[in-house]
Protein backbone atom coordinates (compact mmCIF):
# COMPACT_ATOMS: atom_id res chain seq x y z
CA UNK A 1 0.00 0.00 0.00
CA UNK A 2 3.13 2.40 0.85
CA UNK A 3 4.50 1.72 -1.98
CA UNK A 4 1.31 2.16 -4.15
CA UNK A 5 0.78 5.29 -2.70
CA UNK A 6 4.47 6.24 -3.52
CA UNK A 7 4.08 5.61 -7.30
CA UNK A 8 0.54 6.86 -7.25
CA UNK A 9 2.00 10.35 -6.40
CA UNK A 10 5.26 10.23 -8.27
CA UNK A 11 3.54 10.15 -11.18
CA UNK A 12 1.39 13.02 -10.78
CA UNK A 13 4.24 15.01 -10.34
CA UNK A 14 6.19 13.65 -12.99
CA UNK A 15 2.66 14.55 -15.25
CA UNK A 16 2.63 17.76 -13.52
CA UNK A 17 6.06 18.79 -13.78
CA UNK A 18 7.33 17.33 -17.09
CA UNK A 19 6.18 20.20 -19.47
CA UNK A 20 8.08 22.17 -16.88
CA UNK A 21 11.59 20.16 -16.45
CA UNK A 22 11.13 20.12 -20.64
CA UNK A 23 10.97 24.23 -20.17
CA UNK A 24 14.10 24.79 -18.25
CA UNK A 25 16.09 22.07 -20.18
CA UNK A 26 15.30 24.55 -23.07
CA UNK A 27 15.95 27.92 -21.46
CA UNK A 28 19.83 26.37 -21.77
CA UNK A 29 19.40 25.40 -25.46
CA UNK A 30 22.24 26.36 -27.98
CA UNK A 31 20.07 26.51 -31.02
CA UNK A 32 16.93 28.28 -31.56
CA UNK A 33 14.26 25.35 -31.42
CA UNK A 34 12.09 24.87 -28.41
CA UNK A 35 11.81 20.86 -29.77
CA UNK A 36 15.10 20.17 -30.82
CA UNK A 37 18.08 20.52 -28.03
CA UNK A 38 21.27 21.20 -29.77
CA UNK A 39 23.52 21.88 -26.69
CA UNK A 40 24.07 23.63 -23.79
CA UNK A 41 24.38 27.72 -23.35
CA UNK A 42 23.57 30.20 -21.28
CA UNK A 43 23.11 32.34 -24.39
CA UNK A 44 19.06 32.61 -23.66
CA UNK A 45 19.68 33.99 -20.32
CA UNK A 46 22.03 36.68 -21.55
CA UNK A 47 19.24 37.22 -24.60
CA UNK A 48 16.22 37.59 -22.51
CA UNK A 49 18.02 40.90 -20.53
CA UNK A 50 18.52 42.52 -24.04
CA UNK A 51 14.77 41.95 -25.00
CA UNK A 52 13.05 44.95 -24.60
CA UNK A 53 9.92 43.87 -25.34
CA UNK A 54 10.06 41.02 -22.76
CA UNK A 55 10.90 43.45 -20.32
CA UNK A 56 8.97 45.84 -21.02
CA UNK A 57 5.45 43.10 -20.89
CA UNK A 58 7.01 41.93 -17.41
CA UNK A 59 7.10 45.78 -15.83
CA UNK A 60 3.30 46.12 -17.26
CA UNK A 61 2.48 42.92 -15.60
CA UNK A 62 4.02 43.86 -12.67
CA UNK A 63 2.56 47.77 -12.34
CA UNK A 64 -1.05 46.60 -13.47
CA UNK A 65 -1.02 43.68 -11.29
CA UNK A 66 0.10 46.19 -8.15
CA UNK A 67 -2.08 48.43 -8.42
CA UNK A 68 -5.64 46.35 -9.80
CA UNK A 69 -4.88 44.14 -6.33
CA UNK A 70 -4.20 47.52 -4.18
CA UNK A 71 -7.04 49.40 -5.59
CA UNK A 72 -9.29 45.55 -5.08
CA UNK A 73 -7.91 45.10 -1.80
CA UNK A 74 -8.91 48.49 -0.28
CA UNK A 75 -12.58 47.97 -1.93
CA UNK A 76 -12.80 44.62 -1.13
CA UNK A 77 -11.58 45.49 2.51
CA UNK A 78 -13.95 48.40 2.88
CA UNK A 79 -17.09 46.46 1.13
CA UNK A 80 -16.34 43.57 3.48
CA UNK A 81 -16.02 45.75 6.76
CA UNK A 82 -19.66 46.98 5.26
CA UNK A 83 -21.14 43.83 4.71
CA UNK A 84 -20.24 42.30 8.21
CA UNK A 85 -22.63 44.69 9.70
CA UNK A 86 -25.20 44.05 7.39
CA UNK A 87 -28.64 42.74 8.74
CA UNK A 88 -30.94 41.91 6.09
CA UNK A 89 -30.29 38.18 5.58
CA UNK A 90 -31.33 38.50 1.99
CA UNK A 91 -29.76 41.51 0.78
CA UNK A 92 -26.38 40.60 1.92
CA UNK A 93 -27.06 37.21 -0.06
CA UNK A 94 -27.63 38.95 -3.07
CA UNK A 95 -24.62 41.50 -3.05
CA UNK A 96 -22.54 38.41 -2.38
CA UNK A 97 -24.18 36.53 -5.27
CA UNK A 98 -23.48 39.19 -7.39
CA UNK A 99 -19.99 39.51 -6.22
CA UNK A 100 -19.05 36.28 -6.81
CA UNK A 101 -20.42 36.06 -10.01
CA UNK A 102 -16.51 36.76 -12.06
CA UNK A 103 -15.56 33.93 -9.82
CA UNK A 104 -18.10 31.18 -10.98
CA UNK A 105 -17.89 33.11 -14.53
CA UNK A 106 -15.86 31.17 -17.40
CA UNK A 107 -13.30 33.52 -17.79
CA UNK A 108 -14.08 34.34 -21.46
CA UNK A 109 -17.63 35.20 -20.69
CA UNK A 110 -16.30 37.60 -18.13
CA UNK A 111 -13.65 39.57 -20.37
CA UNK A 112 -16.55 39.46 -23.45
CA UNK A 113 -19.25 40.97 -21.14
CA UNK A 114 -16.58 43.83 -20.22
CA UNK A 115 -15.26 44.40 -23.79
CA UNK A 116 -19.09 44.34 -24.74
CA UNK A 117 -19.38 47.20 -22.24
CA UNK A 118 -16.26 49.36 -22.72
CA UNK A 119 -16.58 49.05 -27.00
CA UNK A 120 -20.39 50.62 -26.33
CA UNK A 121 -19.33 53.16 -23.91
CA UNK A 122 -16.44 53.83 -26.65
CA UNK A 123 -18.53 54.40 -29.02
CA UNK A 124 -21.06 56.32 -27.89
CA UNK A 125 -18.04 58.57 -26.78
CA UNK A 126 -16.95 58.80 -30.10
CA UNK A 127 -13.76 57.05 -29.46
CA UNK A 128 -11.86 55.37 -32.32
CA UNK A 129 -10.31 52.66 -29.71
CA UNK A 130 -12.19 51.88 -26.58
CA UNK A 131 -9.79 49.60 -25.08
CA UNK A 132 -6.48 51.40 -23.13
CA UNK A 133 -5.15 50.64 -19.89
CA UNK A 134 -8.00 52.40 -17.92
CA UNK A 135 -10.49 49.87 -19.61
CA UNK A 136 -7.60 46.85 -18.32
CA UNK A 137 -6.90 47.66 -14.59
CA UNK A 138 -10.77 47.96 -14.28
CA UNK A 139 -11.61 44.32 -15.30
CA UNK A 140 -8.38 43.26 -13.13
CA UNK A 141 -9.95 45.08 -9.96
CA UNK A 142 -13.63 43.17 -11.08
CA UNK A 143 -12.17 40.02 -10.87
CA UNK A 144 -9.76 40.59 -7.70
CA UNK A 145 -12.83 41.56 -5.98
CA UNK A 146 -14.94 38.58 -4.80
CA UNK A 147 -11.03 36.81 -3.44
CA UNK A 148 -10.32 40.10 -1.55
CA UNK A 149 -13.67 39.89 0.02
CA UNK A 150 -14.07 35.91 0.35
CA UNK A 151 -10.54 36.48 2.33
CA UNK A 152 -11.59 39.21 4.35
CA UNK A 153 -15.05 38.79 5.22
CA UNK A 154 -14.17 35.43 7.42
CA UNK A 155 -11.20 37.21 9.52
CA UNK A 156 -14.39 39.91 10.40
CA UNK A 157 -16.67 37.07 11.56
CA UNK A 158 -13.83 35.45 13.85
CA UNK A 159 -12.69 38.91 15.26
CA UNK A 160 -13.97 39.24 18.90
CA UNK A 161 -17.04 41.61 18.61
CA UNK A 162 -16.32 42.47 22.35
CA UNK A 163 -12.79 44.41 21.12
CA UNK A 164 -14.19 47.64 18.56
CA UNK A 165 -17.02 47.95 21.78
CA UNK A 166 -14.16 48.12 24.17
CA UNK A 167 -12.39 50.49 22.35
CA UNK A 168 -15.43 53.08 21.52
CA UNK A 169 -16.38 52.23 25.22
CA UNK A 170 -13.13 53.90 26.19
CA UNK A 171 -13.10 56.92 23.66
CA UNK A 172 -11.82 55.67 20.56
CA UNK A 173 -14.23 56.88 17.49
CA UNK A 174 -15.69 54.77 15.07
CA UNK A 175 -12.67 55.47 12.87
CA UNK A 176 -10.03 55.23 15.52
CA UNK A 177 -11.73 51.69 16.45
CA UNK A 178 -11.44 50.41 12.50
CA UNK A 179 -8.01 51.09 12.18
CA UNK A 180 -6.57 50.37 15.00
CA UNK A 181 -8.38 47.86 16.63
CA UNK A 182 -10.20 45.84 13.56
CA UNK A 183 -7.57 46.51 10.54
CA UNK A 184 -4.82 44.71 12.45
CA UNK A 185 -7.26 41.77 13.48
CA UNK A 186 -8.03 41.22 9.95
CA UNK A 187 -4.25 42.02 8.14
CA UNK A 188 -4.03 38.25 7.47
CA UNK A 189 -7.23 38.35 5.79
CA UNK A 190 -5.82 41.19 3.95
CA UNK A 191 -2.60 40.08 2.67
CA UNK A 192 -4.00 36.74 1.66
CA UNK A 193 -6.54 38.60 -0.61
CA UNK A 194 -3.82 40.45 -1.76
CA UNK A 195 -1.08 37.91 -2.36
CA UNK A 196 -4.47 36.42 -4.27
CA UNK A 197 -5.15 39.21 -6.02
CA UNK A 198 -2.19 39.58 -7.37
CA UNK A 199 -1.21 36.07 -8.19
CA UNK A 200 -4.31 35.92 -10.54
CA UNK A 201 -3.84 39.22 -12.14
CA UNK A 202 -0.12 38.37 -13.00
CA UNK A 203 -1.28 35.22 -14.41
CA UNK A 204 -4.16 36.35 -16.42
CA UNK A 205 -4.14 35.88 -20.14
CA UNK A 206 -7.84 35.60 -21.25
CA UNK A 207 -9.67 38.33 -19.39
CA UNK A 208 -6.99 40.70 -20.60
CA UNK A 209 -7.19 39.24 -24.09
CA UNK A 210 -10.60 41.24 -24.30
CA UNK A 211 -10.26 44.09 -22.36
CA UNK A 212 -6.73 45.45 -23.54
CA UNK A 213 -5.24 46.87 -26.59
CA UNK A 214 -1.62 48.56 -26.55
CA UNK A 215 -1.25 47.78 -22.96
CA UNK A 216 0.89 44.66 -23.23
CA UNK A 217 1.45 42.15 -20.41
CA UNK A 218 3.29 39.45 -20.15
CA UNK A 219 0.74 36.87 -21.08
CA UNK A 220 -0.82 38.73 -24.09
CA UNK A 221 3.16 38.48 -25.25
CA UNK A 222 3.52 34.66 -25.18
CA UNK A 223 0.06 34.64 -26.76
CA UNK A 224 1.02 36.78 -29.57
CA UNK A 225 4.40 34.69 -29.66
CA UNK A 226 3.58 31.30 -29.42
CA UNK A 227 0.87 32.10 -32.63
CA UNK A 228 4.22 32.40 -34.49
CA UNK A 229 7.33 30.51 -33.02
CA UNK A 230 8.77 31.05 -29.11
CA UNK A 231 12.22 31.41 -28.46
CA UNK A 232 13.74 30.14 -26.13
CA UNK A 233 14.46 33.62 -24.06
CA UNK A 234 11.01 33.34 -22.88
CA UNK A 235 11.67 30.09 -21.72
CA UNK A 236 14.68 31.35 -19.57
CA UNK A 237 12.57 34.24 -18.35
CA UNK A 238 9.93 31.64 -17.64
CA UNK A 239 12.67 29.71 -15.48
CA UNK A 240 13.97 32.79 -13.87
CA UNK A 241 10.14 33.91 -12.65
CA UNK A 242 9.29 30.16 -11.50
CA UNK A 243 12.81 29.83 -9.48
CA UNK A 244 11.77 33.24 -7.73
CA UNK A 245 8.65 32.32 -7.29
CA UNK A 246 9.66 28.88 -5.40
CA UNK A 247 11.98 30.89 -3.82
CA UNK A 248 9.50 32.90 -2.08
CA UNK A 249 7.37 30.14 -1.38
CA UNK A 250 10.36 28.10 0.48
CA UNK A 251 10.86 31.61 2.56
CA UNK A 252 7.27 32.21 3.27
CA UNK A 253 7.04 28.28 4.82
CA UNK A 254 10.72 28.71 6.20
CA UNK A 255 8.90 30.17 9.59
CA UNK A 256 6.42 27.42 10.20
CA UNK A 257 9.11 25.27 9.07
CA UNK A 258 10.83 26.19 11.72
CA UNK A 259 7.96 26.66 14.38
CA UNK A 260 6.79 23.23 13.40
CA UNK A 261 10.59 21.84 14.43
CA UNK A 262 9.92 23.40 18.06
CA UNK A 263 6.36 21.89 18.18
CA UNK A 264 8.11 18.82 17.26
CA UNK A 265 11.07 19.10 20.29
CA UNK A 266 8.06 20.63 22.76
CA UNK A 267 6.33 16.93 22.05
CA UNK A 268 8.92 14.75 22.51
CA UNK A 269 10.42 16.24 25.36
CA UNK A 270 6.91 16.39 27.24
CA UNK A 271 6.89 12.72 26.03
CA UNK A 272 10.06 11.68 27.52
CA UNK A 273 8.71 13.45 31.01
CA UNK A 274 5.84 11.50 31.16
CA UNK A 275 7.75 8.19 30.16
CA UNK B 1 -26.84 53.83 26.63
CA UNK B 2 -27.59 52.99 23.08
CA UNK B 3 -24.93 54.62 20.46
CA UNK B 4 -25.81 56.55 16.99
CA UNK B 5 -26.69 54.08 14.50
CA UNK B 6 -23.53 53.02 12.53
CA UNK B 7 -22.85 54.82 8.97
CA UNK B 8 -20.68 51.59 8.42
CA UNK B 9 -22.77 49.64 6.36
CA UNK B 10 -21.92 53.01 3.91
CA UNK B 11 -18.22 51.30 3.56
CA UNK B 12 -19.89 48.69 1.10
CA UNK B 13 -21.30 51.72 -1.12
CA UNK B 14 -18.14 51.59 -3.24
CA UNK B 15 -17.99 48.10 -4.19
CA UNK B 16 -22.06 47.89 -4.37
CA UNK B 17 -21.35 50.26 -7.63
CA UNK B 18 -18.62 48.92 -8.76
CA UNK B 19 -20.23 45.59 -8.91
CA UNK B 20 -23.51 47.48 -10.49
CA UNK B 21 -21.47 49.10 -13.31
CA UNK B 22 -18.85 46.46 -13.77
CA UNK B 23 -20.44 43.33 -13.23
CA UNK B 24 -24.42 43.47 -13.86
CA UNK B 25 -24.04 46.23 -16.80
CA UNK B 26 -21.45 44.02 -18.41
CA UNK B 27 -23.78 40.95 -18.02
CA UNK B 28 -26.90 42.83 -19.65
CA UNK B 29 -24.63 44.08 -22.44
CA UNK B 30 -24.25 40.61 -23.26
CA UNK B 31 -28.15 39.56 -23.67
CA UNK B 32 -28.64 43.03 -25.20
CA UNK B 33 -25.74 42.25 -28.32
CA UNK B 34 -27.11 38.33 -27.72
CA UNK B 35 -30.84 39.91 -28.98
CA UNK B 36 -30.12 42.68 -31.49
CA UNK B 37 -28.64 42.72 -34.81
CA UNK B 38 -25.62 44.82 -35.79
CA UNK B 39 -28.45 47.81 -35.96
CA UNK B 40 -29.34 47.28 -32.51
CA UNK B 41 -33.14 46.00 -33.59
CA UNK B 42 -34.30 43.17 -31.82
CA UNK B 43 -33.64 39.70 -33.37
CA UNK B 44 -33.29 35.95 -32.33
CA UNK B 45 -31.43 35.44 -35.29
CA UNK B 46 -28.31 34.96 -33.34
CA UNK B 47 -29.61 32.27 -31.17
CA UNK B 48 -31.31 30.86 -34.29
CA UNK B 49 -27.67 31.03 -36.29
CA UNK B 50 -26.37 28.31 -33.08
CA UNK B 51 -28.85 25.68 -34.04
CA UNK B 52 -26.73 24.77 -37.25
CA UNK B 53 -25.07 21.83 -37.81
CA UNK B 54 -21.38 23.27 -37.34
CA UNK B 55 -22.11 24.85 -33.81
CA UNK B 56 -24.39 21.92 -32.94
CA UNK B 57 -21.38 20.37 -33.44
CA UNK B 58 -18.86 22.64 -31.29
CA UNK B 59 -21.20 22.36 -28.14
CA UNK B 60 -21.23 18.76 -27.96
CA UNK B 61 -17.62 18.50 -28.62
CA UNK B 62 -16.97 21.12 -25.81
CA UNK B 63 -19.36 19.43 -23.21
CA UNK B 64 -17.88 15.77 -23.98
CA UNK B 65 -14.39 16.81 -23.78
CA UNK B 66 -15.01 19.48 -20.38
CA UNK B 67 -16.77 16.24 -19.26
CA UNK B 68 -13.87 13.84 -19.70
CA UNK B 69 -11.24 15.54 -18.58
CA UNK B 70 -13.19 16.46 -15.52
CA UNK B 71 -13.98 12.37 -14.90
CA UNK B 72 -10.74 12.25 -15.78
CA UNK B 73 -9.38 14.50 -12.84
CA UNK B 74 -11.68 13.38 -10.30
CA UNK B 75 -10.03 9.78 -11.00
CA UNK B 76 -6.67 10.61 -10.42
CA UNK B 77 -7.38 13.87 -7.94
CA UNK B 78 -9.18 11.65 -5.49
CA UNK B 79 -6.47 9.15 -4.75
CA UNK B 80 -3.77 11.95 -4.67
CA UNK B 81 -5.97 14.41 -2.21
CA UNK B 82 -6.32 11.04 -0.19
CA UNK B 83 -2.74 10.23 0.06
CA UNK B 84 -1.88 13.94 0.93
CA UNK B 85 -4.34 14.24 3.52
CA UNK B 86 -3.28 11.23 5.04
CA UNK B 87 0.03 12.13 4.96
CA UNK B 88 2.66 14.01 8.21
CA UNK B 89 1.41 17.46 8.46
CA UNK B 90 4.76 18.85 7.38
CA UNK B 91 5.05 16.39 4.14
CA UNK B 92 1.48 17.54 3.93
CA UNK B 93 2.16 21.69 3.33
CA UNK B 94 4.78 20.64 0.96
CA UNK B 95 2.89 18.47 -1.62
CA UNK B 96 -0.10 20.97 -1.25
CA UNK B 97 2.83 23.62 -2.50
CA UNK B 98 3.93 21.15 -4.96
CA UNK B 99 0.65 20.79 -6.75
CA UNK B 100 0.60 24.95 -6.39
CA UNK B 101 3.53 25.52 -7.95
CA UNK B 102 3.42 24.89 -11.60
CA UNK B 103 -0.23 26.82 -11.30
CA UNK B 104 2.16 29.93 -11.02
CA UNK B 105 4.16 29.31 -14.14
CA UNK B 106 2.11 31.07 -17.32
CA UNK B 107 -0.20 28.19 -18.78
CA UNK B 108 0.20 29.34 -22.45
CA UNK B 109 3.92 28.46 -21.99
CA UNK B 110 3.05 25.28 -20.34
CA UNK B 111 0.66 24.32 -22.73
CA UNK B 112 3.65 25.68 -25.39
CA UNK B 113 5.75 22.78 -23.88
CA UNK B 114 3.56 19.81 -23.81
CA UNK B 115 3.54 20.40 -27.48
CA UNK B 116 7.67 19.47 -27.31
CA UNK B 117 6.47 16.57 -25.88
CA UNK B 118 4.02 14.94 -27.69
CA UNK B 119 4.56 15.94 -30.97
CA UNK B 120 5.30 13.05 -33.41
CA UNK B 121 9.01 13.83 -33.08
CA UNK B 122 8.78 14.66 -29.27
CA UNK B 123 10.40 13.43 -26.30
CA UNK B 124 7.28 10.87 -25.60
CA UNK B 125 7.88 9.35 -28.93
CA UNK B 126 11.50 9.13 -28.68
CA UNK B 127 11.08 7.42 -25.40
CA UNK B 128 8.76 4.96 -26.21
CA UNK B 129 11.12 4.19 -29.48
CA UNK B 130 14.30 3.97 -26.86
CA UNK B 131 12.62 1.38 -25.44
CA UNK B 132 11.34 -0.41 -28.39
CA UNK B 133 7.90 0.59 -28.48
CA UNK B 134 5.78 1.71 -31.69
CA UNK B 135 4.96 5.50 -31.48
CA UNK B 136 2.14 7.25 -30.89
CA UNK B 137 0.10 9.85 -32.71
CA UNK B 138 -1.26 12.39 -29.45
CA UNK B 139 -1.12 15.92 -31.08
CA UNK B 140 -4.07 17.12 -32.78
CA UNK B 141 -5.88 14.19 -31.89
CA UNK B 142 -9.08 14.83 -29.11
CA UNK B 143 -6.70 13.22 -26.55
CA UNK B 144 -3.89 15.96 -26.56
CA UNK B 145 -6.94 18.22 -26.34
CA UNK B 146 -8.68 16.53 -23.56
CA UNK B 147 -4.54 16.56 -22.01
CA UNK B 148 -4.42 19.68 -22.03
CA UNK B 149 -7.29 20.06 -20.30
CA UNK B 150 -6.31 17.86 -17.53
CA UNK B 151 -2.84 18.74 -16.57
CA UNK B 152 -3.98 22.35 -16.87
CA UNK B 153 -7.02 21.64 -14.29
CA UNK B 154 -5.72 18.97 -12.06
CA UNK B 155 -4.70 20.95 -9.37
CA UNK B 156 -8.21 22.67 -8.86
CA UNK B 157 -9.85 19.18 -7.91
CA UNK B 158 -6.98 17.97 -5.69
CA UNK B 159 -6.94 21.40 -3.41
CA UNK B 160 -11.03 21.37 -2.37
CA UNK B 161 -10.96 17.54 -1.75
CA UNK B 162 -7.30 17.49 -0.02
CA UNK B 163 -8.90 20.24 1.63
CA UNK B 164 -12.16 18.36 2.60
CA UNK B 165 -10.55 14.75 2.85
CA UNK B 166 -8.30 16.67 5.80
CA UNK B 167 -10.90 17.98 7.91
CA UNK B 168 -12.72 14.25 8.86
CA UNK B 169 -12.48 13.49 11.98
CA UNK B 170 -10.03 10.33 12.04
CA UNK B 171 -12.06 8.63 15.11
CA UNK B 172 -14.96 7.98 12.52
CA UNK B 173 -12.74 6.00 10.49
CA UNK B 174 -11.48 4.10 13.60
CA UNK B 175 -14.61 3.81 14.90
CA UNK B 176 -15.61 1.86 11.66
CA UNK B 177 -13.15 -0.30 11.93
CA UNK B 178 -13.30 -0.80 15.42
CA UNK B 179 -17.17 -2.00 14.53
CA UNK B 180 -15.35 -4.60 11.84
CA UNK B 181 -15.41 -2.24 8.65
CA UNK B 182 -13.09 -3.50 5.84
CA UNK B 183 -10.64 -1.04 4.07
CA UNK B 184 -13.35 -0.81 1.09
CA UNK B 185 -16.26 -0.27 3.23
CA UNK B 186 -14.58 2.88 5.38
CA UNK B 187 -14.07 4.37 1.78
CA UNK B 188 -17.20 4.15 0.66
CA UNK B 189 -19.54 4.15 3.79
CA UNK B 190 -17.94 7.06 5.53
CA UNK B 191 -14.60 8.92 3.84
CA UNK B 192 -15.86 9.31 0.12
CA UNK B 193 -19.39 10.60 1.74
CA UNK B 194 -17.97 13.07 3.83
CA UNK B 195 -15.92 14.17 0.86
CA UNK B 196 -18.86 15.02 -1.42
CA UNK B 197 -18.44 18.71 -1.04
CA UNK B 198 -14.85 18.82 -2.15
CA UNK B 199 -15.57 17.07 -4.75
CA UNK B 200 -18.74 18.85 -6.08
CA UNK B 201 -16.79 22.28 -5.82
CA UNK B 202 -13.41 20.17 -7.69
CA UNK B 203 -15.74 19.26 -10.39
CA UNK B 204 -17.09 22.71 -10.97
CA UNK B 205 -13.53 24.19 -10.72
CA UNK B 206 -12.48 22.06 -13.67
CA UNK B 207 -16.05 21.76 -16.13
CA UNK B 208 -16.29 25.46 -16.13
CA UNK B 209 -12.72 26.68 -17.35
CA UNK B 210 -12.31 23.20 -19.69
CA UNK B 211 -15.95 23.74 -21.04
CA UNK B 212 -14.26 27.55 -21.78
CA UNK B 213 -11.08 26.95 -22.81
CA UNK B 214 -9.92 28.19 -26.13
CA UNK B 215 -5.88 28.40 -25.97
CA UNK B 216 -5.81 24.57 -25.23
CA UNK B 217 -8.12 23.40 -28.41
CA UNK B 218 -6.04 25.76 -30.65
CA UNK B 219 -2.56 24.59 -29.65
CA UNK B 220 -2.68 20.96 -29.14
CA UNK B 221 -5.98 20.46 -30.70
CA UNK B 222 -4.21 21.68 -34.26
CA UNK B 223 -7.07 24.04 -34.73
CA UNK B 224 -9.05 20.94 -35.59
CA UNK B 225 -11.19 20.40 -32.89
CA UNK B 226 -12.87 23.96 -32.21
CA UNK B 227 -14.27 24.39 -28.88
CA UNK B 228 -17.22 26.98 -27.53
CA UNK B 229 -14.19 29.31 -26.39
CA UNK B 230 -12.87 29.19 -30.04
CA UNK B 231 -15.61 30.08 -31.61
CA UNK B 232 -16.11 32.97 -29.46
CA UNK B 233 -13.02 34.13 -29.38
CA UNK B 234 -13.28 34.23 -33.34
CA UNK B 235 -16.37 36.66 -33.71
CA UNK B 236 -14.95 38.50 -31.38
CA UNK B 237 -11.50 38.74 -32.32
CA UNK B 238 -11.60 37.96 -36.20
CA UNK B 239 -14.85 38.28 -37.53
CA UNK B 240 -16.53 41.00 -35.52
CA UNK B 241 -19.82 39.53 -35.03
CA UNK B 242 -20.20 40.68 -31.66
CA UNK B 243 -23.73 39.86 -31.69
CA UNK B 244 -22.60 36.28 -32.60
CA UNK B 245 -20.08 36.01 -30.03
CA UNK B 246 -22.75 37.28 -27.50
CA UNK B 247 -25.20 34.98 -28.33
CA UNK B 248 -22.84 31.90 -27.90
CA UNK B 249 -21.54 33.52 -24.61
CA UNK B 250 -25.15 34.16 -23.37
CA UNK B 251 -25.88 30.13 -24.11
CA UNK B 252 -22.42 29.39 -22.36
CA UNK B 253 -23.42 30.78 -19.49
CA UNK B 254 -26.94 29.59 -19.30
CA UNK B 255 -25.64 26.05 -19.51
CA UNK B 256 -23.02 26.73 -16.47
CA UNK B 257 -25.62 27.86 -14.78
CA UNK B 258 -27.68 24.89 -15.67
CA UNK B 259 -24.72 22.59 -14.33
CA UNK B 260 -24.25 24.54 -11.18
CA UNK B 261 -27.80 24.48 -9.88
CA UNK B 262 -27.45 20.41 -10.80
CA UNK B 263 -24.35 20.04 -8.92
CA UNK B 264 -25.94 22.13 -6.01
CA UNK B 265 -28.39 19.86 -5.67
CA UNK B 266 -26.03 17.40 -5.06
CA UNK B 267 -24.53 18.75 -2.16
CA UNK B 268 -26.43 19.83 0.78
CA UNK B 269 -23.92 21.73 2.49
CA UNK B 270 -23.38 25.38 2.09
CA UNK B 271 -20.98 26.25 -0.80
CA UNK B 272 -18.49 27.66 2.05
CA UNK B 273 -17.65 24.43 3.96
CA UNK B 274 -15.90 22.78 0.52
CA UNK B 275 -14.68 25.42 -1.58
CA UNK B 276 -11.42 26.02 -1.58
CA UNK B 277 -9.94 28.54 -4.26
CA UNK B 278 -6.12 28.61 -5.22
Amino acid sequence: MKVLSKLCMFLVFFFLYAPIIVLILFSFNAGRSTGVFSGFSLYWYKEIFQNRTALNALLNSLILALSSAGIATVLGTAAAAGLHKFRGKYTKAVIMNVTNVPMMNPDIVTGVSMMLLFVFIGRALGASNSLNFATLLIAHVTFNLPYVIVSVLPKFKQMDKNLPEAALDLGCTPLQAFFKIEIPQIMPGIFTGFVMAVTLSIDDFVISHFTSSGFQTLPLLIYSMTKKTVTPDMYALSTLIFVTILLLMLLSNLPSFADQRKENKRIRKASQKKG
Amino acid sequence: MKRAPSLRKFAAAPHLVWSVLFIIAPLLFVAYYAFTDSTGAFTLSNIAALTSANYRMTFMRSISYSLIATVICLVIAYPVAYIIARSRKHVQGTLIMLIMLPMWMNLLIRTYSWMAIIQDTGFLNEILNAVGLPKIHIINTPGAVVLGMVYNYLPYMILPIYSVIVKIDHRLIEAAKDLGASGLQVLTKITLPLSISGIISGITMVFVPSISTFYISQKLGGGNYDMIGDAIERQFMSNYNYNLGAAMSFVLMILILLCMALMNRFSDDDAETGGMII
